[in-house]
């Protein structure tokens, strides 16, 4: 298994050995709750993740996952507890002044969930993306910034762009509104899009036309994105890889269709029973009534044993670690990842 | 369409909705007729301004205006409810149909315990017993599988799943013969959300009532209900048991919704969705209401609006079904 792990080149399909445009090591974040007894929220835990160029990762996991925790550290809004981020090979860490956070937020801009929030409604769409650009692209003169403004619109698929942008938020529909939102983070130049939830607010019938720009943007525009869902069909969908969060731990992680096919982590398999399928036959349904996972003051163990059914002695003792399952594919799970070697055996390197 | 030994306890018919707005009236639903059996699972499905839950708030008779039951009838156990008096309404009420809201979380009190809310209820509608009242509430919090304990919890010591459990609970208290669902687990994740559906059903087989379900996620009821009606802007343009509709959608908009959803295990396929956005309810296009997003749309389809004709096993609003045979399919 170590060797598949540190094989250096293998297949020339793997994106994950592309260059990294963001990666992620030992990312924790915790929140402090409860006044002066002092509780500990773990959002995030020890968390490692690589997002290539061009690629689409996607983020799975129910509320409470940390997801969004994740979102918000590499958009710069939350500093990290411990852990370091590092963006095209420099640490985030060390961009210090205004002036080098805007850079980077523009490189690495967000879009949110919630497209009836996140625009001023006091502004035409027009004035919102002009602003923009002059804040991230000062080089650009009033015309240029006028075209480019036109053109993102154009390729979000908001059609005719002076059009749009002659408009108020409010007479927009929800699906124009979050194509506005990726026209913004597009306008930036950026080199990665953190999408957080950017279609669960829409209706099914819009939802795709938004999943097609995204997929888009990576074709024409040549950005990476991490696509935040808890919807995993829309995952499956968009992405090349797919990352599973419980209770701030990733606890698998791998080539999309790989995940979704072979299920190693009994978190991931659990998640891929419960999601309806109408084309599918009904799957059979665990006793499992989907409460939510325990992050105050986790301590050690598999944060997920409290509802595995596979769950063993060794799972309340030992964090378990992302082990290969097979090439890429990783799951931390004592109990379903062959030949994961629980603390007893630990050292005899098989 | 309907078993014909099932008894129907709920009959809509011609029902209309209209919102009065400055840029003139809404019809939020238009001409809804179905019947509902016994113990039958109705889902109802649509996107977002559908009219789906004014539909359901129209029957449960909550709507407030601007809205406005101009006209059609709502007959449930004999009874035509439109035309009801508040009093006859209230002794209906909760007896015999009650109602799951969407966010349990406002639906609850935030200040009173479980225990509370549900003697209130029982309080309301003739149950003042205290030891009966006791009775009651555990036995139906036992039902939805929370340990009754939680009768003393406040709503944000719950999950949202549990909330979710005790909205159930509460419908249930009078063992009413319809509960009205508007999108119970929208607020759920899919895990909760499946175990919610999962329990529903178990709780219909054992009690008997009959569910209109509402929710904008087909996928979610492909395998719960036993009917579904789709409704698109006010209308329902399709009315199928559930099997045959998810295996052949019949109305261009029943299939367009159905090619939304990607699949999870199916062949990965390019969705396109459907085109262009619903219509605004106070300015609706000529002829059928779907037309101008509709790939199969004809000349038809705009010289009036099509009627909703019997289909195989089916009702559906499309002028390619007219006559009882599918045209150029």
């Amino acid at each position: 298994m170590t060797e598949a792990e540190k094989r250096p080149q293998d297949g020339a399909s793997n994106l994950v050995r592309a260059d990294p445009v963001l990666e992620a090591r030992g990312l924790t974040r915790h929140f402090r709750i409860g006044g002066l007894r002092g509780h500990t929220l773990h959002a995030v835990d020890d968390l490692d993740m690589v997002i290539a160029e061009r690629e689409i990762v996607a983020l799975v996991g129910e509320s409470g996952s940390g997801k969004s925790t994740v979102a918000r550290l590499l958009a710069m809004v939350y500093r990290p507890t411990s852990g370091e981020i590092l963006f095209r090979g420099r640490p985030v860490s060390s961009i210090r002044g205004r002036r080098r956070v805007l850079a980077y937020r523009g490189q690495v801009p967000m879009v949110f969930q919630d497209p009836f929030s996140s625009l001023n409604p006091a502004h035409t769409i027009g004035y919102a993306l002009v602003r923009g650009l002059k804040l991230h692209r000062p080089e650009l003169d009033r015309r240029q910034r006028q075209a480019e403004a036109e053109r993102v619109l154009a390729v979000a698929g908001l059609v005719p762009p002076a059009f749009i942008m002659s408009k108020y938020p409010y007479e927009l529909s929800g699906g124009q509104r979050q194509r506005v939102g990726f026209a913004a983070a597009l306008s930036y130049r950026p080199k990665l899009i953190l999408a957080d939830e950017p279609v669960s607010m829409l209706d099914v019938s819009i939802r795709i036309g938004l999943l097609n720009v995204m997929a888009r943007l990576r074709e024409e525009e040549k950005v990476s994105l991490l696509y935040i869902t808890h919807d995993i069909a829309s995952a499956r969908y968009l992405s090349d890889r797919i990352l599973v969060m419980y209770a701030g731990h990733l606890v698998e992680q791998g080539p999309t269709d790989d995940v979704l096919h072979n299920p190693v982590h009994p978190y991931t398999r659990l998640l891929l029973s419960a999601v309806p399928d109408p084309r599918a036959e009904m799957s059979v349904t665990s006793a499992d009534v989907g409460e939510p996972p325990r992050v105050i003051d986790p301590g050690e163990g598999c944060r997920f044993r409290w509802r595995c059914p596979l769950a063993t002695d060794v799972c309340a003792e030992v964090t378990p670690r992302l082990r290969s399952a097979s090439p890429d594919h990783e799951a931390a799970c004592h109990v379903t990842v062959p030949g994961s070697v629980p603390r007893v055996v630990a050292g005899t390197g098989r | 369409m309907t078993p014909a030994e099932s008894r129907v306890i709920l009959e809509v018919s011609d029902l209309c909705v209209d919102y009065a707005s400055s840029s003139g009236t809404a019809k939020a639903v238009d001409q809804v007729s179905f019947e509902l059996s016994e113990g039958e699972f109705l889902a109802v499905v649509g996107e977002s301004g559908c009219g789906k839950s004014t539909l359901l708030f129209a029957i449960a008779r909550l709507l407030s205006p601007p809205a406005e039951v101009s006209d059609g009838k709502v007959v449930f156990s004999g009874q035509n409810m439109v035309a009801m008096s508040d009093k006859a309404l209230r002794a209906l009420r909760w007896r015999d149909l009650s109602v799951v809201m969407q966010s349990a979380m406002n639906a609850l009190n935030p200040v009173s315990s479980i225990r509370a809310q549900f003697f209130d209820a029982m309080k309301a509608h003739g149950e003042s017993d205290p030891k009966v009242a006791r009775a009651r509430s555990q036995e139906v919090l036992s039902m939805v599988g929370i340990d009754p304990v939680h009768l003393a919890s406040y709503a944000h010591q719950l999950s949202g799943g549990m909330r979710q459990r005790a909205m159930i609970a509460m419908a249930l208290l009078f063992s009413p013969e319809l509960i009205l669902m508007d999108e119970p687990t929208s607020a759920l994740d899919v895990v909760a959300q499946r175990s919610l559906m999962v329990q529903i059903k178990q709780l219909q087989a054992e009690l008997g009532f009959a569910i209109i379900f509402v929710t904008h996620d087909m996928s979610l009821v492909s395998h719960f209900s036993d009917r579904v009606a789709v409704m698109y802007a006010g209308q329902v343009v399709e009315t199928r048991p559930t099997r045959s509709l998810f295996d052949n959608p019949l109305h261009p908009y029943t299939r367009g919704l159905l090619d939304s959803f990607p699949s999870v295990y199916g062949p990965k396929v390019l969705v396109e969705g459907i085109p262009g956005s619903p219509p605004d309810l106070t300015d609706l296009p000529v002829g059928c209401n779907f037309s101008p997003r509709c790939p199969r749309a004809t000349e038809r389809c705009s010289a009036g609006e099509p009627a909703l004709c019997e289909f195989d096993d089916a009702l559906v609003r499309c002028v390619l079904y007219e006559g009882g045979t599918a045209g150029g399919d």
